[in-house]
């Protein structure tokens, strides 16, 4: 038990003290001392009446004199009680009760109802340490995909928004420190349960520790990490965490795949991002002419490096050389914010323009800035915190580049639906047309805001009605699965991305294929459609309406009746 | 010395010495078992009891196990004291009287491990 239910108990002792001794003297004092009864005798209160006269008297409620009225011996002995019992009763219980209001106290409760949460958890679940804009961002996005969560963060607000976030299941959350291994383990991080830990905390150091301490009391567990620093990244890999996203890295891979695969770059903004997020542009950043980077810490390397493997000009302009160090390439000193830097650095001819330093505020005025000297540029912002969305919006740059996104999305991605991260790293290896074919089919099945993404297992759990045809005899195609329960004729608008069953993997798989027992498969499509889809895989009558045209007699009277 | 083991093992004693001297006598005569001391044992007890509140040694919690049982058992002699003389309508009875006594000596028995644990844990204190 913790030492703190001892400390509290130890307290306690003297406030019970003093009320069971005040009563003990009350209560012997008013059997002692005789009374009148109503003929005039003598007569001695008992205990049991004792003890029901200080008991209402000590807490002030005072019912009066019982069984009969008190003789003036009494009343002197009484109004001696009423003040030492009344001032015991109230010191006694105002520090009760400010002993359970203590807030280690308090904290030790907490804790405590939250292990007995967690050890009751009878599904598997992630562990999120940080509930900041990752982290919602990816618990939402496990609950809505019927997965499971809880979360630690080190601030008492965030469990709070935790709480009023309206999700549909309940995540419990602690607020807690997650670097000392106690907490993750309070949190489930040696549950059996416990499918994977993703740290995503806002330090380096905490993300670190939490990687640690994860593999060394749990080696099997799968473990999820943000890092923001090469260093980080290296320590991290050494003890063998098994993903660690580099947001920098992420996003000048991203660059790369635009620079090369426009709509590969389209494809995978579309797949990977938050449901209700408006569909992007296509972007076409300049492989022709010179770039500029302003800002050459961790993010402007990434890109510098990246753009250099393109065979791209580049200059960079920063103003801290001696931190960050200089360029092979052609360097101007200086912060990028005023004209003089940018002309010097030849913003006139140039072709791109990177605002990457840590300030979001020069980032804004950099862009601003080159836009008036050179409204054609395609202009990549790093955007540092989230409060200032609609001032990157209103500048409406090619490219912007936010942290937190990134990692939920490459996070989503990977736990939440698996098959996706396996359709996109084949994706790869496919060409830019083959992209933007597909960029084209799913379009046409949706509307405004990006696909939803959704996974379907050929079982008796998730296609239960699939599972009664095939069965009966039936054979199941893909289109079948695919069709409009109300308009047999017409086709939902979904796209089959993947597929996986005894043949292996397939990339899109036809319409002719006959689905069998285990097979898995990944569907995009218009939010609402995953529901439909749903009555095919699940409602016998329907899908045997869909297959055979006919509605089936499910009633035993009914089917007396037809014969 | 430690003045707060003093009024420990002071208590501790008390309640089990007091206790005798309730149970002691023939036991299904109310002339043997006067009131005022089983009010002093129940007295005494649950001073004993609240000062053995958070001692985090394995003998602490022996302790403060005893006292618990030694209370029930007080509580439901004092009960049973209650309802025979004020609620049913026979008075107190020498059937009546006598279990009370029996639930007393319960009671003791708990009080007695108590002093025994005490006693213990002191021989095993060795300065």
């Amino acid at each position: 038990m913790d030492s703190v239910f001892f400390i509290i108990f130890r307290r306690m002792r003297q406030p019970l003290l003093t009320l069971v001794v005040t009563y003990a003297i009350a209560i012997l004092g008013l059997t002692l001392i005789p009374g009148q009864d109503a003929d005039g005798n003598t007569w001695h209160m008992s205990f049991f009446h004792a003890f029901y006269f200080v008991s209402y008297m000590a807490t002030t409620i005072g019912f009066g004199e019982i069984p009969y009225e008190f003789t003036d011996g009494q009343r002197m002995w009484v109004t001696f009680s009423v003040y030492a019992t009344v001032v015991g009763w109230i010191y006694a219980i105002g520090t009760l009760i400010s002993l359970i209001q203590n807030k280690t106290f308090q904290q030790a409760m907490t804790e405590k109802r939250f292990a007995r949460k967690i050890r009751s958890l009878s599904e598997p679940f992630y562990l999120v340490c940080g509930y900041g804009l990752t982290g919602s961002e990816l618990v939402r996005s496990l609950i809505e995909h019927k997965q499971h969560a809880v979360v630690i963060d080190i601030d008492q607000h965030r469990i709070n928004d935790l709480e009023l976030d309206a999700l549909i299941e309940a995540v419990p959350g602690l607020c807690a420190d997650a670097q000392p291994p106690l907490h993750l383990i309070q949190a489930g991080l040696q549950h059996e349960l416990c499918s994977g830990i993703v740290a995503v905390t806002n330090s380096n150091e905490a993300n670190l520790k939490i990687a640690i301490t994860s593999k060394m009391l749990n080696p099997g567990l799968q473990v999820i990490c943000r890092a923001d620093s090469k260093d980080i990244e290296a320590n991290m890999a050494s003890f063998g965490t098994d993903y660690i996203i580099d947001p920098y890295d992420t996003f000048g891979a991203r660059l790369t795949t635009a620079l090369q695969a426009p709509c590969m770059y389209l494809l995978h903004q579309w797949l990977t991002g938050m449901a209700d997020e408006a569909l992007n542009e296509p972007v076409y950043p300049p492989l022709e002419g010179r770039w500029v980077i302003c800002g050459y810490g961790r993010f402007g390397k990434a890109i510098y490096n990246r753009l250099q493997k393109e065979g791209i000009t580049i200059v960079v302009v920063e103003m801290t050389p001696e931190i960050t160090g200089k360029p092979e390439t052609a360097f101007v000193q200086g912060r990028g914010t005023e004209a003089a830097t940018l002309i010097e650095a030849g913003i006139h001819s140039a072709a791109g323009l990177v605002a990457g330093t840590d300030d979001d505020a020069n980032n804004l005025s950099i862009i601003a800035t080159a836009k008036e000297i050179n409204p054609e540029l395609f202009t990549i912002a790093r955007k540092n915190h989230n409060d200032n969305e609609a001032l990157f919006d209103a500048l409406s740059c090619n490219m912007v580049m936010t942290p937190s996104s990134i990692i939920a999305n490459k996070i989503r991605a990977l736990l939440v639906v698996p098959m996706l991260y396996e359709f996109l790293g084949m994706a790869y290896y496919k060409d830019d047309d083959w992209a933007c074919e597909l960029v084209s089919r799913i379009s046409g099945a949706i509307s405004e805001v990006v696909p939803d993404i959704w996974e379907v297992t050929i079982d008796q759990t998730d296609a239960y009605a699939v599972m009664q045809m095939i069965e009966r005899g039936h054979q199941i195609t893909l289109a079948d699965i695919q069709r409009d329960r109300y308009v047999p004729e017409k086709q939902l608008n979904a796209v089959a991305l993947l597929y996986k069953g005894k043949e292996g993997k397939v990339m899109l798989p036809s319409d002719e294929r006959v689905l069998e027992e285990g097979d898995r498969l990944l569907f995009c499509g218009q939010m609402g459609i995953h529901h439909s889809m749903e009555w095919n895989l699940q409602n016998v009558n329907v899908l045997e309406f869909l297959l055979t045209g006919n509605i089936a007699t499910q009633s035993k009277l009914l089917k007396y009746l037809l014969k | 010395m430690n003045p707060e083991k003093v009024i420990f093992g002071f208590f501790i004693i008390l309640a089990a010495t007091l206790n005798f001297g309730f149970y002691v006598g023939d036991i299904s005569n109310p002339d043997h078992h006067p009131v005022y001391e089983l009010f002093f044992v129940v007295v005494v007890n649950l001073i004993a009891t609240i000062l053995k509140f958070g001692d985090r040694t394995q003998m602490g919690a022996l302790l403060l196990a005893t006292s618990l049982v030694a209370l029930l058992q007080l509580f439901a002699a004092s009960l049973m004291w209650g309802y025979v003389v004020y609620i049913s309508e026979t008075g107190m009875t020498a059937a009546a009287m006598a279990s009370i006594v029996s639930l007393s000596g319960g009671a003791l028995m708990a009080n007695i491990i108590s002093v025994v644990l005490l006693v213990i844990e002191t021989v095993m204190l060795r300065r």
